[in-house]
């Protein structure tokens, strides 16, 4: 789960993080009062979306008066940014976080990850602030500082002062940044976060070090023990096909092509969908109605796969393990006729009690295409796609 | 031969008296395996199923000398679980368990290695299907039926892909020695190596199959394993060629976050180690047709 600068920083800044003056907004009037708390003459209006590259999309504005930052907050405030992060249709503006702007001598890297490969969280580190890390691994991997943090003790102060001096923070504010790295850590662990991305952390020409941006992402499977957590979620953020998917615990991930998946497990849906690409097809969506397929489960995904305007033809994959065939075939037929297709349905049964869940399908006088193999189920979704088009 | 798990390995369940634990434990013993009990806190000094329930499993380890364990207990109580098998002396712990914190198995992970190599235990899963031995014995949520003993070694990240991948070889008459479902999560108990080197030791293993997907380092890891330490053949696949960078495709370890967690980076990285990668997910089963047909007929040409 991901969540909002501006909330990042708050959290952050529970962990003795030092962030700027500031505040969300919800409101142009909201935000020049936020302006007036800060106190000041320079602040920044940023645009707060699930999404980085705002600054080059126009989503982080400058401002020098109040009239200024009514300007930008009622600019931003219902529009949609479209950065090369969000995808073409781009992301709702529903909040502005309102910040002093600061004079920046120097500019670093931080960034907190749960390592696969080392199964440990790595700090990473480097001393230009403002790059996407994936495009500093490939200019200059060689500059790039790790820290491997050892779960059973924790960061320790030492490793964060090699990061800080590492990435050229100046001896006189090296205690403040090591304090900050430290904290930073301390929050992925309490807060079970899989990312904290400070970029960038930097030295003001005041001397102080301050959190300027950051991003964090969460462990989904351990916000049941993160409440505080786990409200931040801003619904407005994701796809709505999704978040109605993860409310029945399915799983949703809307795609750009028009053929509608109906799977059961992530690893099937996956090959699946590898399949109607290979017969010359382009999946509609990643669905994965988990290992069980029950009957109501199957009515909801047909009702998100049909919500999809898209969607030229439909193909259902299970394979019954723990449950059967007829089971799954039931919950087919039944979501069928309670929601109006309209596109081809292609239904490929395998595991147990097959044969039962075929003859039901046959005898049910609906138009479904059955398949026996997962080739040949690709092989007619993607024609009926093509004779759906051609009609 | 099998890896693992045979009909003689005595086996408990961890959430043994819960819904998923009866229904499990059933079908486990209706296949043949040797269920010598349970663990419930609290329910000790009762009997499930005809069989013994435990408070803990050292209890259950000292009054049925059991070394294997199926772990069906919720996401949040799962790494206690787990760590509690380890320290009873269990060897083999399967976890079926979805949704656990990565960072639980973090913990977890260094937990299991404060132990010798000789007791240390080996750990499938979590949101695998377990493991199964063909014809011998499960431990896992498998439908056994699809099963049949053969000379393939089968190890996978997804529970149905890899029932599709056992189910196209028996239609070809192919059979497996063991099937093993490490889990989609981002930190496995286990990985493609692990089992890649007890199949690699196992003389009734002819071929092996590993079936990945997007996201992390272990599928380049099996290629190198592979490249280095395999006389076998090894047949590989990577699911998830349409998946988008940086969108979750349901397994909280598929997505594509780094430089060679693409399919197609895997794939070519399998391909380059000298592992034969199947052109498509339904070409899993005939692509292990021809290549045990090709490694018989060298044998038959090969005088030892």
């Amino acid at each position: 789960m991901d969540i909002h600068e501006y909330q990042a920083k708050e959290l952050l800044a529970g962990f003795g993080l030092p962030v700027p003056r500031g505040g969300v907004a919800y409101s142009a009037e909201q935000a020049v009062y936020r302006a007036a708390e800060i106190g000041g003459d320079r602040w920044v209006v940023k645009a707060q979306i699930h999404a980085g590259a705002r600054g080059k999309a126009g989503g982080i504005r400058l401002c020098t008066s109040d009239v200024e930052v009514r300007q930008a907050a009622r600019e931003l405030l219902g529009s949609t940014l479209v950065t090369v992060q969000t995808g073409s249709d781009g992301l709702p503006v529903h909040r502005v976080l309102v910040e002093q702007a600061v004079p920046v001598d120097r500019e670093a890297y931080v960034g907190l990850v749960l390592d696969r490969k080392r199964e440990r969280i790595v700090v990473v580190a480097h001393p230009h602030g403002g790059m996407e890390i994936e495009e500093i691994a490939q200019r200059e991997p060689e500059a790039i500082l790790r820290e491997v943090i050892e779960p059973a003790v924790g960061m320790q102060p030492f490793q964060a002062r090699e990061l800080a001096f590492g990435i050229g923070i100046p001896p006189g504010q090296v205690n403040q940044a090591v304090a900050a790295i430290l904290g930073a850590y301390r929050a992925f662990r309490d807060l079970d976060a899989t990312m904290v991305e400070i970029n960038p952390l930097v030295v003001t020409k005041a001397g102080h070090v301050l959190v300027l941006d950051v991003k964090m992402s969460f462990d989904d499977n351990a916000l049941f023990r993160r409440p505080n957590v786990a409200e931040l979620r801003d619904y407005a953020q994701e796809d709505p096909r999704e978040a109605e998917a993860a409310e029945h615990g399915l799983n949703y991930v809307g795609l750009d092509g028009d053929i509608g998946c109906i799977i059961n497990g992530a690893g099937l849906a996956m090959a699946t969908m590898d399949m109607i690409k290979h017969a010359g097809g382009e999946p509609a969506n990643f669905l994965d109605i988990g290992g069980g397929a029950s009957p109501d489960r199957v009515a909801i995904a047909f009702r998100l796969v049909l919500s999809d305007a898209n969607v030229r033809a439909i193909l259902v994959n299970v394979f019954a393990g723990i449950n059967r065939c007829d089971w799954v075939a039931q919950g087919v037929i039944q979501a069928v006729r309670e929601n109006d297709v309209r596109v081809p349905l292609v239904v490929r049964l395998a595991g147990t009690n097959v044969e039962e869940g075929k003859r039901m399908l046959r005898d049910s006088g609906l138009p479904i295409i059955t398949a026996d193999t997962l080739a040949q189920a690709a092989e007619r979704v993607v024609q009926a796609r093509d004779k759906a088009r051609a009609a | 031969m099998s890896i693992l798990l045979d009909e003689r390995t005595r086996v408990i369940i961890q959430g043994f008296t819960g819904d998923k634990g009866t229904f499990h434990a059933k079908e486990m013993i209706a296949y043949g395996t040797n269920v010598v009990g349970g663990v419930t806190p609290g329910k000790g000094e009762s009997t499930h199923l005809g069989k013994p329930v435990f408070n803990t499993v050292k209890e259950a380890v000292e009054a049925t000398n059991a070394t294997a364990t199926l772990i069906l207990v919720p996401a949040p109580y799962c790494a206690d679980a787990i760590m509690e098998a380890a320290d009873a002396g269990i060897r083999l712990i399967v976890t079926i368990t979805d949704g656990v914190p990565a960072q639980d198995m973090m913990q977890v992970k260094r937990y299991l290695y404060r132990y010798p190599k000789e007791r240390r235990s080996i750990m499938v899963g979590p949101n695998g299907a377990g493991v199964i031995s063909a014809g011998k014995a499960m431990m896992g949520i498998m439908p056994g039926h699809i099963y049949a003993p053969g000379p393939v070694g089968l190890v996978t990240r997804s529970g149905t892909l890899g029932y599709e991948a056992a189910a196209q070889m028996n239609a070809l008459g192919i059979g497996q020695t063991t099937s093993v479902g490490i889990g989609g999560d981002p930190i496995n108990g286990s990985s493609f190596v692990d089992h890649l080197a007890l199949f690699e030791k196992d003389p009734e293993t002819e071929a092996v199959m590993i079936i990945g997907e997007i996201g992390g380092p272990q599928e380049a890891d099996a290629a190198m394993f592979v490249k280095h330490n395999m006389s076998k053949p090894v047949i590989g696949y990577v699911a998830g060629l349409t998946a988008p960078k940086g969108r979750r495709m349901g397994h909280a370890g598929a997505i594509i976050s780094a430089f060679g967690d693409t399919a197609a980076e895997k794939a070519e990285i399998m391909r380059s180690a000298g592992l034969i990668v199947a052109a498509s997910p339904a070409e899993l089963g005939s692509t292990m047709k021809e290549v045990l047909a090709r490694k018989r007929s060298r044998r038959v040409m090969v005088p030892q």
